[in-house]
């Protein structure tokens, strides 16, 4: 059944190995090379995640594709990998979403190509890490390395404003981080285990539960982002290069989401189920709230990063919804519905603003404007391009597909 | 029996998918020519093959079916089967999308000619087909609702088809806007489907209807309604948008910008009777629900009355049928509320022929006039157009509802339904709807006369007027027959009940054609004397009641202001400014203030190491 073969430790170390060696080649090197090398390297990550997408089984909720070695033994820490059904989801999405963005990039970038597509192969390692961590050090270390190679990306290849965005971007991370890492440790000084799953078991009082719930709240709150603490991710957006645009909004704030249902929710259960209506609410906030804000933009970039803040609003309220579902109507299958819609919503909505993000950071080269005042009649000279802008913008409209199942 | 329901069926929904697609992808390389020949044979077959499937039903009594095509997605214990309906009403209602749908597709040949997008345009045009097809031959909500969102997409596409005008781009937008308000009420609908029927086929919900309809639903603390009456006015929510009742109709005039053979596909033929067609659908849930039923006649009547009136004041040509097209859907509302729905659907049925013939005329006109649709600037066109104004005459016979044109007959059923209804309100739409049939003999055969009779009112010398060539014109003879016999054909086929004929019914049609004629043949003063004489009440038409002037302030003004107020207060100001901004300023002062210290004098240092040392022995000496 299980494949001994350590296929999630390739998937995070073939691109960490093929970006590094990107940042050893010479600055003389034809670029050509690099933009292939790079290709075939995401191309090939691709390929990995077949076996892995195959050999998966889909009847069971445990762990799978388990590999566990000692790590830092005098600390309980080990190397301990494994995935469920919605850690397989995102590693495909961390996988597809790179390869788009470092064919993409191919064009859109000049500068630096090279060291440009190690940040991104890097920080797909370093992603597919964070989703297929089982121990909550191994966690917390993949969670902090993906901060460096955006921070970089921001900081090098974005706009005008981009040291300032690039600060601001880790600093806000980095406050969340550590408070993940001190309720991290107050586990472990309970359980003398980083091993996620066996957190599970642990039942805290109340009152624990919820200061824990708290740190836990900052750290992915932060990283979803929710209202108020959203306000990092306009500037970076609006800062960042194409690539980083896409990956940011594709695949980083899914793992707020991931956070809070690999640890907060199954390891806190009773204060996500006091705090539940506080989630809802700031769902909910998000989706009306800043739906609204999005509607005054000019900014296309500005209009797509508030709209993807909805759209997080959207799973944060699919995955409490379950809590006040259960205790409203006791139907389980409704709840279940509820969450799996979450996920569905996460996944479409990588797919949807990665393909806004990418197009807009298309126009701008072309046309030098992002500005929607400044765009019109484009559909004359780039018919395709407006065929495709359209799709993006209609599933953009058309999210409330699943949602409308959920209540 | 040859060939399957199910495979004819499956034929009829493909073949545009195939032709739009073929189309849309290849377009470039196919050239116009090679466009329309895909396209058209698509709906060639799909045409046929409901032709043929409605031979089997209505002549060889093939039986309902339903068959379920695929699993779209398990959640949980609901199963989301995709599948088709076939009974009498959906093989109409095939017939009636095909047919309208493939002499479109043929006058645009000559409609488009020239515009240099032409096969997006045909492309567009048989996804839409597709797309009403799916709605139509649904047997599960889920289909329903592709088909109904995908109908409402290409609608939008093709009003901004002339991306170029800032109008059409503005009317597509406002049209898809106004239709997502309805399908919230739709989609919540289908929730409350799923939640309390435990399933989304038509089959599995009607099943249960009769032990389910006492099922009260708590709505807020102290208010609570019963199960069918939230969900039909969900439904009826959803239908009031696509059918463009009042107050959701604000978008169907707007819609106008885009070409008219689309004005006569979507915009009158089939698309804003998607919701006609999902409320008889759904008419068992309905049954159960009288408030619900209320609410849709006394919405209709006031569609029909109000709109009716509107129309009497607009001079774009385009328009007007617009308008009336609204006060049409009223009437078939009327039907449905009144729990007629089968005379909602004879009357959808006859509209959608001779509507689509009027638009049709109504286009022809507005080539041969290059592309002018203010009829203040026509007149006496007859002459030069004898066929476009032979079939608009046809037309406009039937939608004022004489005899024996097939109008009379749907519209006469629906007054009669509404008459002898019990429904709460049914007398208020009796009289709504009798008015309504005098004002659109007025309106109608005002625009008939102002566009084909009195004076050229064009410059004669400049502009050679002539008929339309026979691409467009042999569509509109096609059309013109139903439009004169369909009623006859059903009444005869035993299909509806003969209509008596009844004065009273009768008599505002004849009184309306009269007046046309004194107020714009006999006596076009008193038409200008009339309208100083109600002057407030002309003015209150001409603003179409304000509806668009409250929702620019209170929708869209004001939204706008609230995202304003968000974005440049909230976000900026506070949260920005006064939250974050400030902790890091915090922190920049800690540092300021910690540097200060750092001054590199080691005077001040060694008296620092002092004192702490002092402080350390004093403690440990008081064992703090």
């Amino acid at each position: 059944m299980y494949s001994h073969f350590p296929l999630l430790s390739v998937l995070i170390f073939w691109p960490m190995l093929a970006g590094i060696g990107l940042l050893f080649i010479k600055a003389s090197f034809p670029v050509q090379y690099v933009k292939k090398w790079a290709i075939l390297a995401s191309l090939a990550e691709l390929i990995f995640c077949i076996p892995l997408y195959q050999h998966f089984d889909l009847t069971t909720y445990e762990m799978q594709f388990r590999e566990t070695h000692a790590w830092l033994p005098m600390f309980d820490i080990q190397y301990a990998l494994g995935i469920d059904g919605i850690s397989l989801a995102l590693i495909l999405l961390t996988a597809l979403t790179t390869f788009v963005v470092v064919v993409a990039s191919c064009q859109l970038v000049k500068k630096n190509i090279a060291q440009y597509m190690a940040a991104f192969l890097i920080a797909q390692a370093m992603m597919i890490g964070v989703f297929s961590s089982l121990d909550a050090i191994l966690f917390y270390v993949f969670w902090e390395a993906m901060l460096i190679p955006m921070y970089l990306s921001i900081g090098i290849w974005g706009d005008q404003q981009r040291s300032r965005a690039a600060v601001k971007f880790f600093m806000m991370m980095f406050l969340g981080s550590i408070f993940m890492l001190i309720a991290i440790l107050y586990l472990h000084s309970v359980t003398h285990t980083f091993e996620i799953e066996k957190f599970y078991d642990v039942a805290l009082p109340v009152s624990t539960q919820l200061w824990l719930f708290a740190a836990f709240f900052i750290a992915f709150a932060i990283k979803l982002p929710l209202w108020p603490l959203h306000s990092w991710l306009l500037d970076v957006h609006t800062e960042s290069p194409a690539g980083g645009s896409v990956v940011l909004a594709g695949l980083m704030l899914k793992i707020g989401i991931y956070g809070f249902v690999r640890f907060s929710m199954p390891i806190l259960p009773v204060a996500n189920k006091i705090m539940a209506p506080l989630m809802i609410v700031l769902g909910l906030i998000a989706i009306i709230y800043v739906g609204i804000m999005a509607i005054v933009q000019h900014d296309l970039k500005k209009l797509i990063a508030y709209s993807s803040i909805a759209h997080m609003g959207f799973a944060v309220l699919g995955c409490f919804m379950v809590y006040s579902i259960i205790h409203f109507t006791g139907d389980h299958f409704e709840a279940y519905m509820s969450f799996e819609g979450a996920v569905v919503q996460m996944i479409s909505h990588a797919f949807n603003t990665g393909g806004l993000f990418l197009a807009v950071s298309m126009l701008q080269y072309w046309t030098g404007s992002r500005d929607a005042r400044d765009l019109s009649g484009l559909a004359k000279t780039m018919p395709v391009f407006a065929v495709f802008f359209y799709d993006f913008c209609i599933i953009e409209c058309w999210f409330a597909w699943y949602f409308g199942f959920c209540w | 029996m040859g060939l399957s329901v199910k495979i004819l069926s499956l034929m009829v929904l493909l073949a545009p998918l195939v032709g739009g697609v073929i189309s849309g992808v290849f377009g470039r390389r196919l050239r116009p020519r090679g466009a329309h020949f895909v396209t058209i044979t698509g709906v060639l077959i799909s045409f046929f093959s409901s032709l043929y499937l409605s031979y089997l039903f209505f002549f060889d009594y093939a039986v309902t079916q339903s068959f379920p095509l695929y699993l779209w997605a398990t959640s949980g214990p609901y199963h989301f089967m995709i599948g088709l309906l076939i009974d009498s009403l959906t093989v109409s209602m095939m017939l009636t999308v095909t047919f309208v749908s493939l002499f479109v597709h043929m006058y645009s040949i000559g409609y488009m000619k020239g515009d240099d997008s032409e096969p997006r345009f045909f492309s567009y045009m048989s996804l839409f087909t597709f797309a009403m097809l799916c709605l139509v031959m649904a047997d599960d909500f889920i289909l329903l609702f592709f088909g109904w969102e995908g109908v409402g997409l290409i609608s939008y596409l093709l009003i901004g088809f002339w991306y170029q005008k800032d109008a059409a781009v503005v009317g597509g937008f406002k049209a898809f806007i106004v239709n997502r308000v309805g399908d919230i009420g739709f989609l919540l609908a289908i929730a409350c489907a799923i939640i309390y029927f435990g399933s989304t086929s038509y089959t599995d919900v009607f099943a249960q209807l009769a032990y389910k309809s006492s099922e009260m639903i708590r709505l807020g603390p102290g208010l609570s309604a019963s199960l069918m009456t939230v969900m039909t006015v969900l439904l009826f929510i959803g239908a009031a948008a696509k059918s463009a009742q009042v107050p959701l109709h604000v978008w169907l005039p707007e819609s106008m910008e885009g070409p008219t053979p689309i004005s006569a596909l979507i915009h009158a033929a089939t698309m804003v009777t998607a919701g006609v067609f999902m409320l008889c659908r759904l008419s068992p849930l309905l049954d159960y629900s009288p408030i619900t039923l209320s609410i849709i006649l006394v919405i209709g009547a006031l569609t029909a009355l109000l709109m009716g009136l509107v129309a009497l004041v607009q001079c774009d040509i385009k328009r007007v049928i617009a308008y009336s097209t609204l006060s049409q859907l009223g009437y078939m509302m009327m039907g449905v509320g009144s729990m007629a729905y089968q005379t909602g659907l004879f009357h959808l049925f006859t509209h959608a022929c001779f509507k689509a013939l009027l638009f049709l005329a109504a286009g022809s006109v507005i080539i041969g006039m290059h592309h002018e649709q203010d009829m203040r600037r026509m007149g006496g066109l007859w002459k030069r157009m004898p066929i476009t104004w032979l079939t608009f005459l046809i037309g406009a016979l039937a939608l004022t509802a004489v005899p024996p044109f097939s109008g009379f007959y749907s519209k006469e059923s629906i007054i009669e339904a509404v008459h002898h209804s019990s429904v709460t309100g049914a007398s208020f739409a009796y009289v709504c709807a009798l008015i309504g049939a005098f004002v659109t003999a007025l309106y109608t055969f005002r625009a008939f006369l102002m566009t084909f009779h009195g004076q050229p009112r064009f410059d004669e010398k400049h502009q050679v007027i002539q008929e339309s060539p026979w691409v467009m014109l042999f569509p509109l003879v096609i059309l013109a027959l139903p439009s004169v016999g369909l009623g006859l054909l059903l009444v005869h086929l035993g299909v509806e009940e003969v209509s008596s004929f009844h004065l009273t019914e009768l008599s505002p049609a004849f009184i309306g054609i009269m007046c046309a004629f004194y107020f714009y043949r006999i006596h076009p003063s008193a038409a200008d004397r009339a309208k100083r004489y109600f002057g407030l009440f002309y003015q209150l038409l001409l603003g179409q009641y304000g509806f668009n002037e409250i929702n620019a302030i209170i929708f869209v003004s004001g939204i706008r202001r609230l995202g304003q107020f968000a974005y440049r207060v909230v976000d900026t100001v506070w949260i920005e400014k006064y939250t974050i901004q400030r902790i890091s300023h915090y922190f920049l002062n800690i540092s300021h203030f910690i540097r200060g210290k750092h001054s590199g004098s080691l005077g001040y240092y060694a008296l620092c190491m002092l004192g702490g040392v002092f402080i350390l022995i004093a403690s440990v000496c008081l064992g703090i």
